[in-house]
Formats: structure tokens, C-alpha cells, sequence
């Protein structure tokens, strides 16, 4: 059976890691979906993954979350091409690690607009499709820094831990209109994104995972998947750690 | 009364729960009766399926009358 069959998703920061995983992963379960990024040649990298499982030719939309503007001419096309939504997965995110005594002005707002107030806008355009249906999920990607902090991720981790409050205060709101609102919290996930983490760092963090190994994409995926389909159709405003243990 | 003008008379009546006979060109945002925050999604909500728009969260935040309902309307090809 498949957990989304039937079901249209709209996946931001589509282009590779975790959403790209998503992408492939919602396909294979059913899904037809609308994938954003701000690079096209990732998008169809995705497209040409989800051909292989045989998924539907997503629609692709080059878009910056960081800019409303590029972010409200998605949201329009998106109208123009379904009005029904069924999941919104916002994995859209950028990690920019910093002291805190070397932190700029330009850098909190760059990470905030991408991290934060993109999530908010999407809720906000989603929740507007799926409120006539009285049906929707939406699914955002915090992180464990989120929860737990980190050294050096001040701004990253003020952003993730902002999802967090988001995801809770919009679940409240939207619940009435059974419109489910959960987050993911991956932990060590071997994408991109930790390529530039020193080796002694990784040996530290590696200890602190009691599973003893770095999470793939596809594992944080399938959550995903699940948290948008209606397997979870009674849960809303949570946050599931996909860390191997590490939060606990 | 021209067609849209009816609909949007039922677009309001709907969205904050009001009878039709009560919907006027005075109903202003926060001081009419049943015009609160929550009813203000629902008038969204309301407008943008009567007249099959998605209305620009900005002009969500600025519809704060009948009276500006009809002008922000006419920026969406709207005609009264």
C-alpha cells in the first residue's frame, strides 16, 4: 500500500539532501508534487530520480524562500496549477555557523528569512489551500541544534528552535480546520551540509549518537513521508527526533 | 444591485456568520459585531472561493471594511 497515493505535496529546498529524499521517497508512495528550489539543475536531478521510481514528472519551481517576492510568484503558480494541497514539507534551509562574537547583522538575516520566516509564509500559503478541503499536513524540518544547541550555531540553532515554536503555535491554530502541523528534528545526517564539519568534531559527535552511526536522508524521508500522510492522521504539533538516539 | 455586489453581500454573511440582512457598508474590522481576527480568516477564506481568487496576504491584513472588501476586489478583476 501506498501511504500517499492520491495525495499532491508541495516540497521546498527540493533540489538535494534530505528534500531531495523527500521528494523521491513521497513520490514512490504515491504522491504528485510540486518541487521548489533555487537551482534548477538540482530539481531535475530530483525529477530524474523520481523517473527511476517510476513517480509522476513533478512540477518544478525555481524559487528563493528567502525572497517573498520570488516566494509569493511561487505560491501563484502553485494556485494556477492545483487547488488542492494535501501536504507541504518545508525542508528549505541554509546553515551558516558563526562564534558568537563573530556573527554578523547580515548573516542573523539571511539565516532567519531562509530558516524562519519562509516556513511561516508557507504555512501561511498552504494552510490557505487546505483549509476549503479541511484536510491537510504540513511537515517542517527543524533540527536537534533546535533543541539541544550547539557551539559555534547560535543563529542556526535560534532558527531551528523558531520552527519549533512555529510548528506548535500553527498546529494549535490550524487544528480546528484538521490541518496537522508536526516537525522533524534530524540530528548527525550524512548530506551536504555536514561536509564541512572538522574531523576531530565529528569523532565528538559521533560518540554522542547511541546508535554509533550518521543518519542517511532516506531515514529522515520516511518520517517525513509518514508525518504527511494519514497514517498519523490523529498527531499534530510534535516534534519527532530522527537522531539515532542522540536526544534522549 | 450588480451580481458581484450580491455575492460579495453573501460572501460577508457567510465568512462572519451574520445574516444577510445585516451585512452593510458600515461593517468596519474589530467594530462591527462578529468581525474579530478569527472571523477575519473566515471572510478571507469566504471571498477568495466566492470570487475564486487567493487574495495577497498583504490585501488580507489591509481588508479592514465592506467598503475597502470592494476596492482591494477590484485589484483581483473584481468589477461592481
Amino acid at each position: 500500500m501506498k501511504i500517499l497515493e492520491g495525495c499532491s505535496g508541495w516540497i521546498t529546498g527540493a533540489s538535494r539532501g534530505i528534500g531531495r529524499a523527500t521528494a523521491v521517497e513521497s513520490a514512490r508512495q504515491g504522491a504528485s508534487l510540486i518541487l521548489s528550489a533555487r537551482s534548477l539543475e538540482g530539481l531535475e536531478e530530483t525529477a530524474r530520480a523520481i523517473e527511476l521510481v517510476s513517480g509522476p514528472r513533478p512540477r518544478l519551481i525555481v524559487c528563493d524562500v528567502a525572497d517573498l517576492t520570488s516566494l509569493k510568484a511561487a505560491f501563484q503558480e502553485i494556485v494556477s496549477h492545483t487547488k488542492k494541497l494535501d501536504f507541504l514539507v518545508n525542508n528549505a534551509g541554509i546553515l551558516r555557523d558563526a562564534f558568537l562574537g563573530m556573527i554578523s547583522g547580515a548573516q542573523i538575516e539571511e539565516v532567519m528569512r531562509t530558516n524562519v520566516f519562509s516556513v511561516i509564509h508557507t504555512m501561511q500559503f498552504a494552510s490557505r489551500l487546505m483549509k476549503p478541503h479541511k484536510s491537510g499536513s504540513i511537515v517542517n524540518v527543524a533540527s536537534i541544534i533546535g533543541r539541544a544547541g550547539n557551539e559555534g550555531q547560535v543563529v542556526y540553532g535560534a532558527s531551528k528552535a523558531a520552527v519549533l515554536g512555529a510548528t506548535k503555535s500553527a498546529a494549535r491554530e490550524l487544528a480546528p480546520h484538521n490541518i496537522r502541523v508536526n516537525a522533524v528534528a534530524p540530528g548527525v545526517i550524512d548530506t551536504s551540509m555536514i561536509a564541512n564539519i572538522p574531523a576531530p568534531k565529528m569523532q565528538d559527535l559521533m560518540h554522542t549518537i547511541k546508535m554509533g552511526r550518521l543518519g542517511t536522508a532516506e531515514e529522515v524521508a520516511k518520517v517525513i513521508c509518514m508525518l504527511a500522510s494519514n497514517y498519523t492522521s490523529y498527531v499534530t504539533g510534535q516534534t519527532v527526533g530522527v537522531d539515532g538516539g542522540m536526544w534522549l | 444591485m450588480s451580481e458581484n455586489e450580491q455575492k460579495l453581500r453573501q460572501a460577508f454573511a457567510s465568512g462572519l456568520n451574520l445574516p444577510e440582512a445585516d451585512v452593510s457598508e458600515e461593517l468596519q474590522y474589530a467594530s462591527s459585531q462578529g468581525w474579530d481576527s478569527i472571523a477575519h480568516m473566515a471572510l478571507i477564506a469566504s471571498l477568495d472561493s466566492t470570487f475564486d481568487i487567493m487574495m495577497d496576504t498583504d490585501d488580507a491584513i489591509d481588508l479592514s471594511s465592506y467598503r475597502k472588501a470592494r476596492e482591494i476586489l477590484t485589484k483581483y478583476g473584481v468589477r461592481f
